[in-house]
């Protein structure tokens, strides 16, 4: 009797709540490429020209304005690639985030994190900066940051798309896009993205760009497929 | 005790008289018409400021030179009338003396702020903002287009709140964070804060003038000098306010068409 037990614990263990499954292997990728028609705005070179140490690192190639990054083929650069429904097999963001203030521009324009996943703002400049995100459902705060003074640490708890101002120099914008799923990419300079880890199933593909706003596409996954999928955004000049 | 201090008077104000006197301490070389007359009045109100400050202090030291020892405790001699009508006359004095300055300051203000400027004047919008000045020219067309605070948007330089989309006149709207001149024209720049209370001074130009939300401040003047100065907030108005400055650069005419022409390109 007491053997049986033990062996009908053994099996629950193995195969039932206390021990969790591991997800199926099968998992798919979507891949594709971030598009526009259309005129897109200009992005227009940024004078430096009230803090004198940024004036002079980018004297010789002005930094340009990037709200909205074009790249060969109509392509967008920096758009938030995410599953938006239907999303599984994600997990919590764990690695600590990193964004950098050099040369009074923040790097990366577009950065992507999970609820409660550390992020560390570091200022790499001379000067200081006042780093102030506009948060609306996390709580919004801002924080001077001296030369040499520390990284912040710190970390968002809700999904929400935080657009990131520096308090002393007015150009000085980002994004810091939070969400819960981790199936997630940012595009790169040619607009291309791939979403991997996908375990079977119906999924809602999003685009979100920062002027633009938000295109989505349904995408059916089943077994270790690659589904093409491309976004393509109405772009206007102003 | 009273010799001492007599000594210690006398040494800091052939000090700081001298330190003035001197020019040691004095503002920066002015660039601009108008700036002779504020130069004039600023010498004119420390001179006789100043011919006071040395009497009343050099007095005040020989008083107590030789009677700063005294211990007995009896009047040297008493003012005529007693103490009321010395009080009533020091107030008259310097009463006088300040209405006077007032009122000739006040006329000169009035000639440069209150007088009309050049209708050939080069028409520059200003926006101050935490913590920086940006600055409108019209652009080609002449007009400047509407502003709309709800559009304004630092990401993608509409720090005026321009409308583009709709505007035809906002298109080609020059927006940079220099005030760049020309030379020898007379310049009238439109003041319009965006947050809080701030002020635009160049000490070069010899112009200080206080932004106000809600309100559009006329501020005219000719700069006679070419060079970079520096612009800056002069009213505290928030935690970057030490940080709070933009440059003008005067330029001679044909530079400044071509610095235009190259702004018109990038629109």
């Amino acid at each position: 009797m007491r053997t049986h037990f033990i062996a009908v614990l053994a099996t629950t263990l193995v195969t039932g709540g206390l021990v969790r499954p591991a997800p199926p292997r099968a998992a798919g990728t979507i891949s594709g490429k971030v598009t526009y028609t259309g005129t897109p705005p200009k992005m227009k070179p940024i004078d430096m020209a009230k803090e004198p140490n940024c004036a002079t690192a980018h004297a010789a190639a002005p930094v340009l304005t990037e709200n909205v990054v074009p790249g060969p083929g109509n392509s967008l650069r920096w758009v938030v690639v995410y599953i938006s429904a239907g999303d599984q097999g994600s997990t919590a963001g764990t690695g600590t985030i990193r964004l950098d203030q050099k040369g009074c521009q923040y790097i990366p324009h577009v950065l992507v994190l999970q609820p409660n996943q550390p992020l560390d703002i570091y200022n790499d400049d001379p000067h200081s900066h006042n780093i102030h995100p506009l948060a609306k459902l996390n709580p919004e705060w801002n924080r001077s940051q001296p030369a040499g003074a520390p990284p912040i640490h710190t970390k968002w708890e809700l999904a929400e798309f935080i657009p990131v101002k520096c308090n002393i120099h007015p150009w000085m914008h980002s994004w810091q896009v939070v969400l819960t799923t981790s199936h997630y990419a940012v595009t790169a300079e040619d607009g291309t993205f791939s979403l991997s880890g996908l375990p079977p199933g119906k999924y809602t593909v999003t685009a979100w760009q920062e002027q633009f706003g938000t295109q989505s596409q349904d995408v059916t996954i089943s077994g270790t497929e690659t589904k093409a999928v491309d976004l393509v955004f109405k772009a206007t000049p102003y | 005790m009273g010799k001492l201090f007599a000594v210690v008077l006398t040494i800091i104000t052939v000090v700081s008289t001298a330190i003035f006197a001197t020019r040691v301490w004095w503002l920066p070389t002015d660039i601009s018409l108008h700036g002779p007359r504020i130069d004039h009045q600023l010498v004119e109100t420390m001179v006789s400021c100043g011919v006071l400050f040395v009497v009343s202090q050099l007095s005040l030291a020989a008083f107590a030179w030789r009677y700063g020892d005294r211990r007995d405790g009896r009047p040297v001699k008493a003012f005529p009338g007693g103490a009321t009508p010395m009080v009533v006359m020091a107030v008259v004095l310097v009463g006088a003396e300040i209405l006077a300055l007032t009122f000739v300051g006040a006329k000169l203000w009035a000639g440069i702020y209150q007088t009309p400027p050049d209708p050939n004047s080069l028409a520059i919008d200003v926006q101050a903002e935490q913590f920086a000045f940006y600055f409108r020219y019209p652009g080609p067309d002449g007009k400047p287009g509407a502003t709309h605070p709800e559009l304004m948007n630092e990401a993608t330089e509409n720090y005026f709140g321009l409308d583009p989309a709709h505007d035809t006149t906002a298109r080609d709207d020059i927006v940079v964070p220099t005030l760049t001149i020309p030379v020898n024209r007379p310049i009238l720049l439109t003041l319009r804060a965006k947050d809080v209370n701030h002020a635009f001074y160049v000490p070069e130009l010899r112009i200080q003038q206080d932004f106000v939300p809600g309100l559009a401040i006329p501020l005219h003047f000719t700069a006679v000098q070419t060079g970079k100065f520096e612009i800056v907030c002069t009213q505290l108005c928030g935690l970057g306010h030490y940080n709070m400055r933009a440059y003008v650069e005067v330029m001679p005419q044909d530079r400044f068409d071509e610095w235009l022409k190259e702004k018109v390109a990038q629109q």
